[in-house]
């Protein structure tokens, strides 16, 4: 069994993340599940599209393809389409995966193609200096809506749901045991699964929204995390869900038909 | 044993890329092109290859480029829309020195134009469409014979120097059917392989690193960002942006002697025709109906790179006639490298101009 550690391509080190940002915890659990996996390193393949999230295949020790922005998805179905014997994980961003690249998402989770693709959602462009994207709340502040976004963000683990993913969950870049094992989880399901991160951007999104500590950041999202569960108690008892809280946990785990298994 | 067939352009073509080996169709349906779509769908999964229909032609040659890098010989087929769409991810592709090829059944442009009638105005589009400075290969087939050879040619041109090559054909030849001879084999070449201990983009004197496939343990980065050597991004040095720019471009054109693929008849003819695709079947009627040694013809079978040599084989060349199925595209290609006069001859509507058509301007120029 190898552990994270072994996986990082440490001639690539250090990294260009800023300092407090959230996409190396979601990459350190991303490298834990797959070491429980027992996967060689020579069968895996990275892929990614464009943006922060996007870099972290650069500073993994497999095969690693980063491609062009949006298109992650395509570049990997074509990857394990052909060569099913290959492992497949998508690291992405909340602007690649449902702006640019929305189109691809849907039919990736539609043709349920046998790859693990992990999300890392921190409600901005990070990369190109912290401009509002799909999945900027409504009213918060960026760069390109400096009077507070007017639009509905979307929820892209029910997207994925609705569009036909085998495994779909929700954590944050705070549950990291939670998260490692929703991975894991998603590791193991035949077909496409969906793991949707929730993390911290405090150089583009924190300093601009009243969260202007790192630990601001993450204390947001450990007390506005609402279980799946006790979501659906709360609505099955007709209590009102509190404003600003988001679900974490298992969305859904299923055996739709899926393509690119390995024979 | 070989075999004789009657065939449709687009069905040769696709049997041409099975021939070399073909195993991956990323697809998006578009007319004039389906047919080539229709008959890998039929034919690759008895072949032990893969066909996926895809969401958009961003996302089929997006698939092309991922499953290239399984090491498989991998393909689509298009048309003027959907080439547009392809242009981000071509560059990439040339940037990452990806193998693979593309059949552009050329239609009439711009936007949707005539999805039923022939043009050849993508000419300029497969060389330059993408973003940046690059180089790429295009071959012009003009009958359904060549629909197949040099679709089968195009995979051996995309392993051999690792860039995307286009197949630039258009619907008249597409859509044609004309008796045909299939090969039992056709000549293939592969990759250069990544020799052991070799940096995945370190180049010798051709250019032309060596390909470790997915899965092989070499662990390759691919990126479209600048990269050194090892593929690792480098994307504020100057130096390094300037020699990976300067090594993608030249691995193509300094080809171009090796690459060349032309026809010369009549070589001391005062005037030339210089043609590429189904203008060629026009010249080539008018050659044969006034058996006239004053009139020359060159016909190019690779583009991209352009072989301005090609020209120089007619010394006595007083003028160059170049009928295309566009505003006049590849004529000012062939203007930059000669001092005689160029006369574009366009046509434009989906037809072929008629032996009549051109005799005139042959007659207005001699």
């Amino acid at each position: 069994m190898t552990s994270a550690r072994d996986w990082l391509r440490t001639d690539r080190l250090p990294h260009i993340y800023c300092t407090g940002c959230g996409n190396g915890t979601v990459i350190n659990c991303t490298l834990a599940a797959i070491s429980g996996m027992g996967w060689e390193r020579d069968e895996t393949v990275f892929v990614s599209g464009i943006g922060c999230s996007s870099r972290a295949p650069g500073y993994i020790q497999t095969d690693s393809l980063h491609t062009t922005h949006g298109r992650a998805l395509a570049f990997a179905t074509g990857v394990k389409l052909a060569k099913p014997d290959l492992n497949v994980v998508v690291f992405t961003g909340d602007g690649d995966l449902a702006a640019i690249g929305g189109n691809h998402f849907i039919h990736a989770c539609r043709r349920n193609v046998d790859m693990t693709v992990v999300c890392m959602n921190n409600q901005i462009y990070g990369m190109t200096g912290g401009q509002g994207s799909p999945t900027t709340p409504m009213g918060a502040q960026s760069t390109t809506t400096p009077y507070g976004s007017a639009e509905a963000a979307f929820d892209l683990a029910e997207l994925a749901v609705a569009a036909g993913a085998n495994y779909v969950a929700r954590w944050t870049a705070y549950h990291v045991k939670e998260l490692t094992k929703a991975i894991a989880t998603g590791l193991q399901t035949p077909g496409l699964s969906f793991i949707e991160v929730m993390t911290q951007c405090p150089t583009n999104y924190g300093r601009r929204n009243k969260q202007r500590r790192v630990s601001d950041m993450i204390e947001h999202m450990r007390t506005h995390a609402l279980l799946i569960e006790k979501k659906r108690r709360l609505e099955s008892e007709g209590t009102p869900i509190p404003e600003g809280m988001f679900t974490v946990g298992e969305l859904v785990r299923r055996a739709r038909p899926a393509m690119g298994v390995r024979r | 044993m070989s075999r004789i067939e009657f065939m449709q352009g687009n069905t040769a073509s696709a049997e041409g890329a099975l021939a070399a080996g073909c195993r991956f169709f990323g697809c998006y349906p578009i007319t004039p092109s389906t047919e080539i779509a229709e008959h890998m769908a039929r034919k690759l999964p008895k072949a032990g290859g893969t066909f996926i229909p895809m969401e958009d032609e961003i996302g089929s040659i997006a698939s092309v480029i991922g499953a290239a890098w399984t090491g498989a010989r991998a393909m689509t087929a298009t048309s003027g829309p959907g080439f547009s769409l392809m242009m981000e991810n071509l560059g990439y592709a040339v940037m990452t020195e990806t193998p693979l090829v593309v059949v552009n059944i050329q239609r009439g442009g711009p936007s949707t134009g005539q999805p039923t009638r022939a043009a050849q105005g993508d000419m300029m589009q497969c060389r330059f469409g993408s973003h940046g400075d690059m180089a790429t290969i295009a071959i012009t087939p003009n009958s359904v014979q060549e629909m197949f050879d040099l679709t089968a040619k195009a995979f051996n041109l995309a392993d051999r120097y690792r860039v995307p090559t286009f197949v630039m054909s258009d619907e008249i030849i597409g859509h044609m059917r004309e008796r045909i001879v299939i090969p039992d084999s056709v000549e293939t070449v592969s990759r250069p392989p990544l020799a052991e201990g070799e940096l995945p983009f370190a180049a010798g004197d051709d250019g032309i690193p060596g390909f470790a496939p997915f899965g092989t343990g070499r662990h390759v980065h691919v990126t479209g960002l600048t990269h050194d050597e090892r593929g690792y991004p480098d994307t504020t040095d100057a130096e390094a942006h300037d020699a990976l720019v300067r090594r993608l471009y030249r691995k193509v054109e300094s080809a171009r002697r090796e690459m060349a693929d032309y026809e010369v008849t009549n070589p001391d003819a005062e005037s030339v025709f210089v043609t590429y695709g189904p203008p060629s079947r026009t010249v080539q009627q008018l050659l044969h109906d006034r058996q006239d040694e004053g009139v020359g013809h060159l016909r190019l079978r690779v583009v991209w790179p352009f072989p301005e040599f090609a020209l120089q084989e007619f010394a006595d060349a007083k003028v160059f006639l170049m009928p295309e199925l566009n505003m006049g595209q590849m004529a000012r290609e062939v203007e930059r490298h000669v001092d005689q006069p160029v006369i574009p001859i366009p046509k434009l509507g989906g037809e072929l101009h008629t032996p009549a058509e051109l005799a005139s301007v042959l007659e207005a120029h001699r």
